[in-house]
Parts: structure tokens; sequence; C-alpha cells
């Protein structure tokens, strides 16, 4: 933080530079510390775009609920400043994908993101939409990520208002460039994948089960794991 | 709804016009079934309707079931309104499936697919609920004005709510079945 605040001193002395001419002495110190903030072309541009985010109108299935009930007062999107739901593509940036995509609507979905103007971004919103959800059948594509680019997942079968709103908020945070980390970068937990179990010779959690499996005594028809529970033994 | 010996006094009205119409009834749960030969469905459709004291004008449901193990395999299902009186009766049409047929194995047997004459003359809502029978079961209508999928893509191959379709989907990995697939990760 102290050092953001002296690069911010730095990038105030380069202005006041640039104001020399206009004002001069005391007048232009004042104006430069009260009314001067220096930023990058970039990083203005992208905290507008992070606060003003214009969603679509689109809705797919039952997360539709949800997401209408994110304009009302009791969740109120306009806090993040997303209340503006544009009825056309050629106007929004971000495109909620509020329930499961049919194989049908694919073509349909591609179109509408076709159809926004850069820059755009894609949230996932629901179980259905992210990995098929409970609809493993035939007519539903397993994942609106195949198709698609898609920004952020919002877990949930529907997921909660507050849900949505708080992956608007990572995804505000993905606009202006300081996209939040994963939860291994964020705990440093590397080396606690499955993989890298294997080449340091601890045992997965797979690995400890087929151990107990072979140990445990064959129940045909006891429990389909084979693992027996104390207190429970069948005779056999 | 008639009640038993009425079903039974519309089966003998329809066998009178035309022998062997009528297979079977059946009176369960209050809900009246005339099981009809499909070749003359509808003739059986067409007496319910235009026969005065009937008055079966009014076709509320037209769908299609698939009894796989059983034989014959499918079968169409009408719910026939007379709105008059409100009274309901179904007729059920059992369809043999001639691609399961073993005793001529040509290859050609698999894309054959059942076959029943459509009402679309009788009842215009049958239209799309036909379109749709054939969606999804591969029934064919025959002398259906517009016979396409309805529901499913029209490049779709196959017919999705057929008992033997494989339901589809990904597998996907839970604690419980990670055993299955050893070094899935990888």
């Amino acid at each position: 933080m102290e050092v953001e605040r002296e690069s911010l001193r730095a990038r105030q002395l380069r202005a006041r530079d640039l104001l020399r001419g206009d004002l001069e002495g005391r007048d232009l110190e004042q104006h430069v510390e009260e009314r001067l903030l220096t930023t990058t072309l970039e990083n203005a541009l992208n905290w507008g775009r992070a606060n003003a985010i214009f969603p679509m109108t689109f809705g797919l299935a039952c997360c539709a609920i949800e997401q209408i009930s994110l304009v009302t007062s009791r969740y109120d999107i306009a806090r993040f400043g997303a209340e503006a739901f544009r009825a056309t593509p050629r106007q929004a940036d971000l495109l909620i994908l509020s329930g499961r995509v049919s194989i049908k609507m694919a073509p349909v979905v591609r179109r509408v993101y076709d159809q926004m103007l850069e820059p755009k971004w894609v949230m996932a919103m629901g179980a259905c939409s992210s990995s098929g959800g409970m609809f493993a059948n035939y007519a539903v594509v397993q994942g609106a990520d195949k198709f698609m680019p898609v920004d952020v997942h919002v877990p949930g079968c529907p997921p909660r208002p507050e849900a949505v709103l708080h992956g608007l908020n990572k995804l505000q945070r993905l606009i202006r460039g300081q996209p939040d980390l994963g939860w291994r970068q964020r705990y440093n937990a590397f080396g606690t994948e499955e993989w890298a179990r294997l080449e340091t010779g601890e045992p997965t959690p797979e690995a400890i089960e087929r151990a107990a499996l072979a140990v445990a005594p064959k129940h045909s028809e006891t429990g389909e794991r084979g693992i027996e529970v104390p207190g429970t033994e069948s005779d056999a | 709804m008639p009640d038993a010996p009425g079903l039974e006094l519309i089966a003998q009205g329809i066998e009178e016009v035309r022998q062997g119409t009528v297979i079977e009834t059946s009176f369960e749960h209050d809900r009246a079934t005339l099981i009809v030969n499909p070749e003359n469905v509808l003739h059986a459709l067409t007496w319910l309707r235009d026969t005065p004291e009937q008055g079966y004008r009014f076709l509320s449901s037209l769908h299609a079931a698939d009894y796989l193990p059983a034989s014959p395999r499918f079968a169409i299902h009408y719910e026939l309104i007379c709105r008059e009186r409100v009274e309901r009766i179904n007729v059920k049409a059992l369809l043999e499936d001639p691609a399961s047929g073993e005793t001529n194995g040509a290859s050609s047997d698999a894309e054959r697919l059942p076959e029943i004459d459509s009402c679309v003359a009788l009842y215009p809502t049958a239209d799309f609920q036909e379109r749709e029978v054939y969606d999804f079961f591969g029934i064919v209508f025959r002398g259906h004005p517009d016979l396409r999928r309805i529901a499913m893509p029209e490049n779709y191959v196959g017919w999705p709510q057929r008992r033997d379709f494989p339901i589809g989907g990904e597998p996907v990995l839970f604690t419980h079945n990670e055993i299955e697939a050893p070094r899935w990760f990888e």
C-alpha cells in the first residue's frame, strides 16, 4: 500500500510538470493534490466497464427466475451497476446463461453471443449450463463451454441471487484485470493433486481404498463397497 | 366416462360395422379403453366421432408408449372426449416392431419403422402430436401431411424416447465409482 501511495505521488508530480504554466506556485500544488488522479487509459476504461455491465435479457430455463429476482429491490443488482438489462445482444456485454442449453438451443445461444459487441463476457449460471447438471441425456449440451467461452461459472441448482452477485463481483475483478486466484494459488495447495501424490509416493485415496478392499473379507451381498461397517455384521 | 357395460356396447357397435376392429376392451380405475387392431384404428375413431349418440369429437391427447420387453412393442394411445356429456374414452392400438423380426434376417429390417394410419383428417389437432410421436418413437403415420421432426433438430439420428435408446450424457466420476477408473486423471 505504501508503495502504491509513493508511485501515486510520483505520478502527481509528473502531472504537475505538465500543468506548469497554467497555474503557478501554491495554486498548482493544491490543484494537483485535490483534483488530479493519474492512471492508464486501460485501467480507467476497465474501471468503467466493470462498474457498468449491461447484461442481456436472456433466460434459458428455471435459473432465469432467479436472474429476474436479481433486479428486485431485495437483491438489487443495481448496487453493482449492472441493472440495465438490454433486450438486444448488440447493446449487451454480459450474457448470463441461466439454464440448460439443449442441443437445439446451442446454435441460437452461440448466435446471440456472436452478435454481442466486444468486449463481452459470459457467466454460466447454475449446474446445467456449467456441466449439463442433472440433464445427462440425449437432448442437453453437457456444459455450455463446449461451444462458447465462459468467464465465470456459478454453481447451484439454481444458484441463489447472492451467489450470482458474488459471481458478478468476481467478473468485475476479472474485468479490472485483477482476477481472483483459484484456491490452490490462494492457499498454496500445490502438490495435493492426485498426480502429484503419485509422484511423491504418498498413497492416494484410491490406493488406500484398494488396499482396504483387498484386506476386507468378501461379502457378496453386503454393501457394494465390500467394506465392513462395525456393528452390522451379517450372519454369513 | 362410459361404464363397463357401456364400453361393451361401444365395442359391439364398432364390431357390427367392421369385424375384427376391437381386439379387447379394458375397464380399469374407471378408465374405459378399447384396444383396437392398428389396421382399423381409423374406422374405430370415425365411428366414435360420427355416431350421433357417441360424439367423441375432441382428441385431447395422442401419444405413444414403448413397452420394450413386451410384444407388440409399441402402443399409440388416443384419448377422446365427448364434450357434451363430458365423457372420456381411450383407444389403444398396439404395434409390432418390424425391426425385431428374427425370421427374415435381412439387413434392411433394422431401418424399418412401425406404421399406422394418420388421423389428421379426423382430428386436425393430431398434426403436431403425430409429429412428436414420430420424432421420439420413430412411428410413421401414413397419410400425415408433413411428417418431420418437431422437437429434436431435423438432422438428428435415432429415436430418443425408445427404451433401447442410450440415455446419453457424459459419465461422471464420483468418489464411489472412482475405483472403477484407475488413473482417470491421465
